[in-house]
């Protein structure tokens, strides 16, 4: 195959995965969107396999054979409460791969043009260690996020003394390696690139909380695209180059649409520390009086209502209420209750979590809305079922300037008649703050178990139907 | 004009075409020897790709942006699954006969990105297909 053929049809390849992400811009679009990106990767794989260099194909069919395997059977039976973690993972891998081929630019780099071992281009080892280093980081800090969303890792900040100073300390030391490998291509260089990457991206996730997480993973998703542009660089393969910057700026657009949703900046989340610890302002506490209800009440005051806005939060998607939920909202449904859901840009613990496990449940987008679409409905809305949300619903961020989330937009549901909180206990969000809604008289709690309320919930309107 | 003197003529015209030809030649082998040498000279190939870079992080950009933000998770799960393109590099790497420290590297990569890409697609296709209009 001729060099200018590989080309296009690299380019073909690139185009395909650009309408992949057009295709994303509206729910009936995206399953075509999906083909384009499948299309885009068949290419891509099958003009390499092509190309001259290229003539074992034992070992490739076999990883490819291992890797899909692996690969589809995670993703077959994957929960979709368990996304943001399988996310995690897949970034990890992508960092981890974008290491190994570094690693193999640097041993064989005859096969991609860019010089001999012991004799490789200055720009091109420059260009290997910045891909190395991103890969390595990326990879130890997607192991951290996914061990904090599976819980294998506390989910709290781990803050030490000093922490901002090892970092930049290890990050100068990683620039000055860089400098190393590229005058003298040492081994050693290489390794301690890998070494110093791996170590700063346990540093750079270990102090940020479970809040933070959307922030985080996304984060971690653009720095997979980064890395994935620098091995490009390395290799001079425009595909790569392209792909990774797509992926890139996707990522960076998610954190700063999250760090928006929380109003933080993305400095400070990065520097972490934010999250997890319970302020100590607990002993006034109990003494507030909160409305208390069972099932059976919810369920009479919402069938007397005729519009009800369910917000969900990520305890629904830990306690799995999803489906449960949705049969509550169509059993409203069919007793002439206009249900809908409001969705905050950081429920739960990844961009569009909340979307995808009511799509899960069979609950139609149309009625699934944002913040800014919904937000002035509140006002005119009889009832608001919150189940599992807490600092996205809490008021405080809008009138209490000494909250930790003040200023970040929050869905106005005490505007609401009658709001009613599922919650596990009166324990605070993951902000640690106290949530004034609670104690409002507008407010009834419901306490237990998510998933067991909506179920309760159901069995008290299917008896009421007759 | 009779039809030899033209045929002359026709002749003349080209064999100078064909004098012409060997400079033309010249200046085409030339040129193509600048561009490879300066294609292979690190500089002016790295603004080239830069410059793809750029274009690139502008194109995503834009259409990240219009990415309706009920898709945010498919998004994640297809972008990931994309920059698995990556399998590219490893493919290179572990496309040569004989073994070594190479063609390890590479093969690791191989499965490593196939997981991905296998995972990436089809989770995004899961969440995709869930996604419906009312009934």
């Amino acid at each position: 195959m001729s060099a200018s053929l590989t080309a296009s049809l690299y380019l073909l390849s690139s185009v395909c995965f650009i309408m992949a992400l057009r295709g994303l811009s509206s729910p009936k679009s995206a399953r075509i969107g999906n083909i384009y990106g499948i299309s885009g990767m068949v290419i891509a794989v099958f003009t390499t396999l092509a190309l001259p260099g290229v003539i074992s194909f034992g070992m490739i069919v076999l990883g490819v054979l291992i890797g899909g395997a692996i690969g589809t059977a995670i993703a077959l039976r994957i929960e979709m409460t368990a996304l943001p973690q399988l996310v995690a993972a897949f970034h990890s891998l992508v960092g981890l791969s974008a290491v190994f081929v570094a690693g193999a630019a640097f041993y064989a780099p005859e096969a991609y043009g860019i010089g001999h071992a012991g004799d490789i281009k200055t720009a091109s080892l420059v260009e290997m260690s910045i891909g190395t280093a991103i890969g390595a980081i990326t990879f130890t800090g997607s192991i951290i996020a996914f061990g904090k969303l599976q819980g294998i890792v506390s989910g709290r900040p781990l803050v030490f003394a000093g922490q901002h100073l090892v970092n930049l300390c290890l990050g100068i030391l990683l620039a000055a390696v860089i400098v190393w490998l590229a005058l003298d291509e040492s081994q050693m260089a290489f390794w301690l690139i890998v070494v110093i990457s791996l170590l700063l991206g346990i540093l750079i996730i270990v102090p940020i909380g479970g809040a933070d997480m959307p922030v985080v993973v996304s984060m971690l998703n653009s720095y997979s695209g980064w890395a994935a542009a620098g091995i490009g660089f390395t290799l001079s393969n425009p595909l790569l180059i392209i792909v990774g910057a797509l992926v890139g700026s996707s990522g960076a657009i998610l954190s700063y649409i999250m760090c928006k949703g929380m109003n933080r900046s993305f400095i400070s989340v990065i520097l972490g520390g934010f999250g997890g610890e319970v302020s100590g302002s607990s002993g006034d506490k109990e003494d507030r009086i909160v409305k208390q209800g069972a099932a059976a009440d919810a369920a009479f005051i919402m069938e007397q209502a005729s519009t009800v806005i369910i917000v969900p939060g990520y305890g629904m998607a830990v306690a799995q209420a999803q489906h449960s939920l949705a049969e509550m909202a169509n059993l409203l449904t069919e007793k002439g209750v206009k249900v809908r859901y409001a969705i905050h840009p950081v429920a739960g613990r990844m961009p569009g979590h909340m979307n995808v496990l009511l799509a899960e449940a069979n609950v139609p987008y149309e009625n699934v809305l944002e913040l800014d679409e919904i937000n002035h409905d509140f006002a005119s809305t009889e009832v608001v079922f919150v189940i599992g949300a807490n600092d996205t619903v809490n008021p405080a961020a809008k009138t209490d300037k000494s909250s930790a989330i003040y200023g970040m937009p929050v869905l106005n549901v005490e505007e609401a008649q009658t709001t009613l909180v599922v919650k596990r206990s009166m324990a605070s969000g993951y902000a640690g703050v106290d949530n004034p809604l609670f104690f409002s008289d507008k407010t009834m709690m419901l306490f237990g178990d998510a998933k067991k309320m909506c179920e309760d919930i159901v069995k008290s309107l299917q008896g009421s139907q007759h | 004009m009779n039809v030899t003197s033209i045929a002359d003529k026709a002749m003349k015209i080209a064999e100078e075409l064909q004098n012409l030809y060997i400079p033309v030649a010249d200046v085409a082998q030339n040129t193509s020897n600048i561009v490879m040498s300066s294609s292979s000279g690190a500089g002016d190939n790295f603004v080239f790709l830069f410059t793809i870079f750029v274009l690139a992080v502008f194109i995503g950009y834009y259409v990240v942006w219009s990415v309706t933000p009920a898709l945010h998770s498919p998004l994640m799960a297809i972008t990931n699954a994309i920059s698995s393109v990556i399998i590219v590099g490893a493919l290179i790497a572990a496309g040569p006969e004989g073994w070594n420290l190479a063609k390890i590297f590479g093969f690791i990569a191989v499965i490593l990105a196939s997981v991905n890409i296998f995972g990436g697609f089809i989770v995004t296709q899961r969440m995709l297909q869930m996604f419906r209009q009312k009934r």
